[in-house]
């Protein structure tokens, strides 16, 4: 009774005119500034941080958390009508949301990807408010090999269930991971795969140069390829009873996914050094591998927007929790956040809560009601959206290529990298050719600066022994999973050689 | 298609070496009291790779593989074209970064692709390649406060015209 009290509290407090203003306007630029190829919440967080000191500290993160969860949602709108993932969150989004909107079901996508976040954001709410401090311990107990073993599952579901030729999926694995591991070596700090000497490589690879490089060029190339540039754009139409039947096919078909979104994206969330990208790609592998129907992944499946679409929404209110009660960021944003509340005179910590009960409860207040717009904004924007999908394809194709090109500078400002995704662009356009799957390149760009540390910190606690990940309680029965998913392709192929 | 795969497979094993022997510039073994070397990661991560090279070659042999039981050819003439004429195109586009600025590469590449290759209408093209460097500009510059490449110093004139605006 003790939460409910403070919750209602809160959701006063974030109701005053000032709060609601900033929470509509908040999430109107996130949604805008989430859309645009490099750009995420991170840049529009950080720009905007100054602003908010001519307001209280309570209105400040709130205004800040509601363009936070804008941009989670807009995220989603680049990958579904142009293909390029608006920010890293929104990666897994564009491997069944592009399909969908290629097959004219733009809209189903976009209502899908509103209420998927919708659904993640609400769940990670009451999870939120309801065990905020007893999860932020259960978090802190995973270590390196708890990590690794997660990174691990989630590459071991695109190699059990990806339906692709089993040789060129773990290529793509490795290749990602490696083009990751380009630039320093974060422990020895020496410099590592600098090819050729380019200084560009330094700063390493970033997944968008990737992502845009494949997504965007390759994709576009190829689709100019196969069709000969004859493509007729989406019959995507946007009527009130459209809609009103998208949301009942997404609730219809779309609810496991937003179940394994929501409650996975909010634990992976939780976890210091994860956050939204990770918790959405990993959402998205395990829909796959609890689906009845794995091979019609990355051919416009509802589950697979909706599961990574609830993840990114739930893992962020959850990448607050570490923040909050720790002190820990889950998430680059949260750690502007954070810098933001030091500024403000706050700190952040398990005495935040006794401290500053309006402080909190105004901004987990404000979780709800930023859900609730972002909801009624998106949903409204979608004619917009749909109707960028029915322009001419000679003027979709000429902005994906601009926006890919100025997406690929924006994420490091370093023209090298513009150059680097041209030739990514051009891999990725042979690559699909010879039917190697690009996604799990794409996955593992994301997740090696997370995978590679903790299997090197977890060898280093067991002094090189990798029996480390299969007899800790948690990393243990998750490496097992793992392997088996790994193993699934030569159990298959055994049996029928054997049953032949 | 088969001779591709076969390429393709060959071009990938050579890149897999490069990767394995670029990774021996750090320790590849574990080191006491530090763990794995620094290029132990990738090292093995580009053994598996040239491993997979193997066995996609080996399939390809087989013809066990949808790309190596294809008769059709990489590329036709048209595809050749159309490659020459859109990844050209982009090419052109960044390299004219450095000159005449993104928003000028862009507003060029625009004209191009619309006019040349979507055979769109003179007026249409134009005002479209103008208007969208006109809107970037004042999104990014503005609003986000992220500075996209300005050319060489002619340009100067006019981005101080248009930075007038802003502040």
């Amino acid at each position: 009774m003790e939460i409910l009290g403070h919750l209602l509290d809160g959701l006063a407090q974030a109701s005053q005119p000032i709060n609601l203003l900033l929470i509509v306007v908040g999430v109107t630029l996130g949604l805008f500034i989430g859309m645009m190829p490099g750009l995420g919440s991170v840049n529009g967080v950080a720009i905007l941080l100054p602003i908010t000191f001519l307001v209280p500290p309570a209105s400040a993160i709130i205004f800040l958390a509601a363009i936070y969860y804008g941009a989670m949602y807009g995220g989603a709108i680049s990958s579904i009508t142009l293909g390029i993932p608006g920010a890293s969150t929104a990666v897994a989004t564009t491997f069944d949301g592009r399909p969908l909107a290629l097959k004219g079901r733009a809209s189903l996508a976009l209502v899908t990807a509103a209420i998927a976040s919708f659904a993640g954001g609400t769940v990670s709410i009451v999870l939120f408010t309801m065990f905020a401090p007893p999860l932020a311990s259960v978090a802190l107990s995973f270590g390196p090999p708890e990590i690794f073993a997660l990174m691990l599952l989630a590459f071991a579901t695109f190699v059990g269930l990806g339906g692709d030729d089993i040789p060129k999926t773990v290529l793509s694995i490795c290749l990602g991971l490696v083009l990751a591991a380009v630039g320093f070596d974060e422990i020895s700090g020496e410099p590592r795969l600098v090819f050729f000497d380019i200084s560009g490589f330094l700063h390493g690879i970033n997944f968008l140069v990737l992502a845009i490089g494949i997504y965007g060029i390759g994709e576009m190339l190829w689709t100019i390829d196969t069709t000969r540039g004859k493509v007729t754009t989406t019959e995507a139409k946007m009527t009130i009873k459209g809609v009103l039947a998208d949301t009942r096919e997404c609730l219809t078909n779309g609810w496991k996914g937003m179940t394994i979104g929501s409650l996975l994206g909010f634990f992976v969330g939780i976890l210091p050094a994860a956050g939204a990208t990770p918790g959405s790609l990993m959402a998205y592998g395990v829909a796959k591998l609890t689906s009845r129907d794995p091979n019609s992944f990355g051919k416009g499946n509802v589950d697979g927007v909706s599961a990574p679409e609830s993840a990114n929404n739930s893992a962020s209110t959850g990448s607050m929790l570490p923040m909050l009660t720790l002190g820990i960021p889950g998430s680059p944003t949260t750690a502007i956040l954070l810098g933001g509340m030091v500024i403000w005179g706050l700190t952040p910590g398990p005495r935040l809560f006794g401290d500053e009960p309006e402080f909190v409860w105004g901004l987990i207040g404000s979780f709800y009601l930023s859900n609730f717009f972002a909801l009624i904004i998106n949903l409204s924007f979608i004619p917009l959206f749909i109707w960028m999908l029915r322009m001419p394809f000679a003027i979709l194709a000429a902005m994906i290529f601009v926006l890919s090109i100025v997406g690929g500078y924006a994420a490091t400002t370093d023209m090298h990298d513009v150059w680097l995704m041209l030739l990514f662009g051009l891999g990725g356009f042979f690559l699909r050719k010879f039917e190697y799957p690009v996604a799990p390149a794409v996955l593992a760009i994301v997740l090696g600066p997370i995978a590679e540390p903790t299997l090197r910190q977890s060898l280093l606690l067991s002094s090189g022994d990798l029996s480390i990940f299969v007899t800790r309680p948690i990393a243990g029965p998750i490496t097992i999973i793992a392997i088996v998913l790994i193993l699934l392709p030569l159990f298959k192929l055994i049996r029928s050689r054997y049953r032949g | 298609m088969r001779l591709g795969e076969f390429v393709t497979a060959a071009v990938l094993a050579a890149f897999s070496m490069y990767l394995m022997w670029k990774s021996t510039e750090l320790e590849i073994g574990y080191i006491r009291g530090e763990g794995p070397g620094g290029g132990a990661w990738p090292f093995w991560l580009s053994a598996i790779m040239l491993i997979c090279t193997a066995l996609i070659a080996f399939n390809a042999g087989r013809r066990t593989s949808p790309p190596s039981r294809s008769t059709e050819p990489v590329l036709d003439a048209e595809g050749r074209k159309m490659l020459v004429q859109v990844f050209g195109g982009i090419v052109v586009f960044v390299a004219l970064v450095s000159v005449i600025s993104m928003y000028g590469a862009m507003m060029v590449f625009l004209f191009y692709y619309l006019w040349f290759l979507g055979r769109h209408g003179f007026y249409l093209s134009l005002s479209i390649s103008i208007l969208t460097p006109v809107v970037f500009f004042f999104f990014f510059e503005a609003l986000m406060r992220v500075t996209l490449p300005k050319g060489m110093r002619f340009t100067e004139p006019f981005f101080k015209m248009l930075n007038t605006i802003i502040y």
